[in-house]
C-alpha cells in the first residue's frame, strides 16, 4: 500500500503537456491558447492551495476548523448550483432554493456514509469527511442545477397547458407533478449513465485513484460502490427537494401558477 | 378574505348565480356585479381593457382582492380546485398538456353527445391535437368544461375563430347550459353575438366599468 509519488520532474511534464496544447492550438488556430494557459493555471493553484489547506486542516483534527472548510464548501455550492439557469426565481428563492436542496441531500448520504460504512474515529476525522463531502456535495449540486433548471424552463414554457388543468379543477400538486417527475428524470440521467459505464466503459476516478494510489482493485470496487450509492441516493434528495420546493414557490396557497415569482 | 377590503356579506349575494364583490387587482377593478342563474352577461371592450384580467379573477387565477360567490357561497371560503371546477373559465387560447386529444377528455357518449353539438367530426378524438385547426381546438375546449357540468362559465371569444353557421351551434349550447341553470359571462368582440346572447351588458375600458347597466 505505498502510493507512487510524484517529484518535482513529473510535475513539469505535466506542465509540459499544457504548454504542448498551448502550441498546437496556436499551430491550429483553434483560438483557446489564451483559455488553456489560464485554465492550466488556475488549476494548478487550486488544487495545490487545497491540497495545503487540507494538509494543515488534517494536521490539526479540530472540529471547528472543520466545520469552517465545510461552510465554506457548502457556500460555494449554493453560489455555483443557482449560477447557470436561464429561467431564473428572483434571487432569494432561487439560492435558498438551491442551497437548501444541495445542502439537504448531501448532509443526510454524508451522514449516513460517515456513521456506518465508512466509520472514522472519530466520525467527525478530517481526513474522511471533507473529501467525502466535497464529492457528494459536487454530485448533489449537479443533480439539482438541473432539476431546478429543468422545471424552471418546462413551467414558464408550459404556462398555458398547467393553467388549462387548473381551470379544469386541478390541484396544483395534479398539475404540476408530471412536469416534477420528468425535472427529476433529467436530473439524475447524467448519474444513471455513470452508474452503467462504471467499470466497463470508464473506471471511476476514486476508484482509479485508490488503484494508483496502491489499493487492492477488489478493496478499491467495493469503496465505489459504496461511494456511488451515496451517490445516487444524495441526487435523489436534491433533485426531488429542489423541483417540489421549486414548483411550490411558483403556485400558491390558492392553486394559482404565479410566474410572477419568475426573475425578470 | 384579502386584508384591505370589508368581508362582502352573505347576505346581499344572489342565492342562485354569480356575485362579484369589490373584485380588483393592480389591473382592473374594482367590480361589483350579478349574474343571475341561466343569465348571460355580455362584457365588450377595446383589446386591453381588462376582460381576460376580469375573468382571470373570477375563476381565482390571479390573486386579487374582493370576492365572488356562487349561489350564495364565496369563492374565498372553499378550496379553488373546487371553485374552479363549478367556475370554468375557457381562455381565447386554449391550453393542451399533451399532443393527444383523448389525453384531454375520454371516448364516452357525454363527449360524443357535446362534439355532435358542436358541430364537430368524431375522428378529431384521435387525431393529434396540433394538427387540428384553431376552431376545433376552441370548441374541443369547450366540450372539455362542459363536461364538468359548470355552474358558471366564463368565456373569452369562445367563436373568434369559428364560422357564421358553428357560432351559431356553439351558442345553442351556451343557451342548453343557460336553461340549466348555468350564469355565463360572455366577453365578445362580435355585436351580433353581443345582441344574440346578452341578458346584461356592461362595456369596459381601461379596467373599470363604463355606462350604465343594461
Amino acid at each position: 500500500m505505498t502510493p507512487i509519488l510524484l517529484d518535482t520532474g513529473d510535475m513539469i511534464l505535466a506542465g509540459g503537456l499544457i504548454v504542448g496544447c498551448v502550441a498546437l492550438s496556436l499551430v491550429l488556430s483553434l483560438g483557446i491558447h489564451r483559455t488553456l494557459i489560464v485554465a492550466g493555471i488556475r488549476m494548478a493553484v487550486q488544487l495545490v492551495l487545497t491540497g495545503s489547506v487540507l494538509l494543515f486542516v488534517f494536521g490539526r483534527s479540530s472540529v471547528w476548523l472543520t466545520l469552517l472548510v465545510l461552510a465554506f464548501m457548502f457556500s460555494a455550492a449554493t453560489f455555483e448550483v443557482g449560477s447557470r439557469q436561464v429561467t431564473r426565481l428572483t434571487p432569494v428563492w432561487h439560492f435558498g432554493i438551491g442551497g437548501f436542496s444541495t445542502a439537504t441531500g448531501t448532509v443526510i448520504v454524508v451522514l449516513v456514509g460517515l456513521l456506518t460504512a465508512l466509520q472514522p474515529h472519530p466520525w467527525y476525522q478530517a481526513r474522511t469527511a471533507i473529501p467525502m463531502t466535497g464529492l457528494l456535495l459536487g454530485n448533489v449540486m449537479n443533480a439539482t442545477s438541473l432539476s431546478m433548471n429543468t422545471l424552471l424552463s418546462m413551467v414558464a414554457r408550459e404556462r398555458a397547458a398547467i393553467e388549462a388543468r387548473l381551470i379544469l379543477g386541478a390541484t396544483r400538486a395534479e398539475a404540476m407533478n408530471g412536469l416534477i417527475r420528468q425535472a427529476i428524470r433529467t436530473a439524475l440521467i447524467p448519474t444513471l449513465n455513470q452508474m452503467a459505464a462504471a467499470g466497463v466503459i470508464t473506471l471511476p476516478g476514486i476508484m482509479t485513484g485508490q488503484i494508483l494510489a496502491g489499493m487492492n482493485p477488489l478493496d478499491a470496487s467495493k469503496y465505489q460502490i459504496v461511494l456511488m450509492s451515496l451517490i445516487v441516493s444524495g441526487n435523489m434528495i436534491g433533485a426531488t427537494m429542489s423541483a417540489v420546493l421549486t414548483s411550490a414557490r411558483l403556485s400558491d396557497a390558492r392553486g394559482r401558477l404565479r410566474l410572477d415569482h419568475l426573475a425578470r | 378574505m384579502i386584508e384591505g377590503v370589508s368581508a362582502p356579506r352573505a347576505d346581499d349575494v344572489l342565492s342562485r348565480g354569480l356575485s362579484v364583490r369589490a373584485l380588483r387587482n393592480g389591473h382592473a377593478g374594482p367590480f361589483a356585479f350579478d349574474v343571475p342563474a341561466g343569465a348571460c352577461l355580455v362584457i365588450t371592450g377595446m383589446s386591453g381593457a381588462g376582460k381576460s384580467v376580469l375573468l382571470r379573477m373570477m375563476a381565482d387565477l390571479d390573486p386579487h382582492q374582493g370576492d365572488v360567490a356562487l349561489d350564495g357561497r364565496f369563492c374565498s371560503g372553499m378550496p379553488a380546485h373546487r371553485w374552479r371546477r363549478q367556475v370554468v373559465y375557457l381562455p381565447a387560447e386554449p391550453g393542451w398538456w399533451s399532443d393527444s386529444v383523448l389525453d384531454h377528455m375520454p371516448d364516452d357518449a357525454l363527449t360524443r353527445d357535446l362534439m355532435a353539438k358542436a358541430g364537430l367530426r368524431g375522428g378529431v378524438l384521435n387525431d393529434p391535437v396540433h394538427r387540428l385547426s384553431t376552431g376545433e381546438r376552441q370548441r374541443l375546449a369547450l366540450v372539455r368544461g362542459l363536461r364538468l357540468a359548470p355552474r358558471a362559465l366564463l368565456m373569452d371569444e369562445p367563436c373568434s375563430a369559428l364560422d357564421g353557421g358553428t357560432t351559431l351551434m356553439v351558442e345553442a349550447m351556451m343557451r342548453e347550459a343557460m336553461a340549466g341553470g348555468t350564469a355565463i359571462v360572455l366577453v365578445s368582440h362580435d355585436a351580433a353575438q353581443a345582441t344574440r346572447m346578452a341578458d346584461l351588458r356592461r362595456e369596459l375600458a381601461q379596467g373599470h366599468f363604463v355606462g350604465a347597466e343594461s
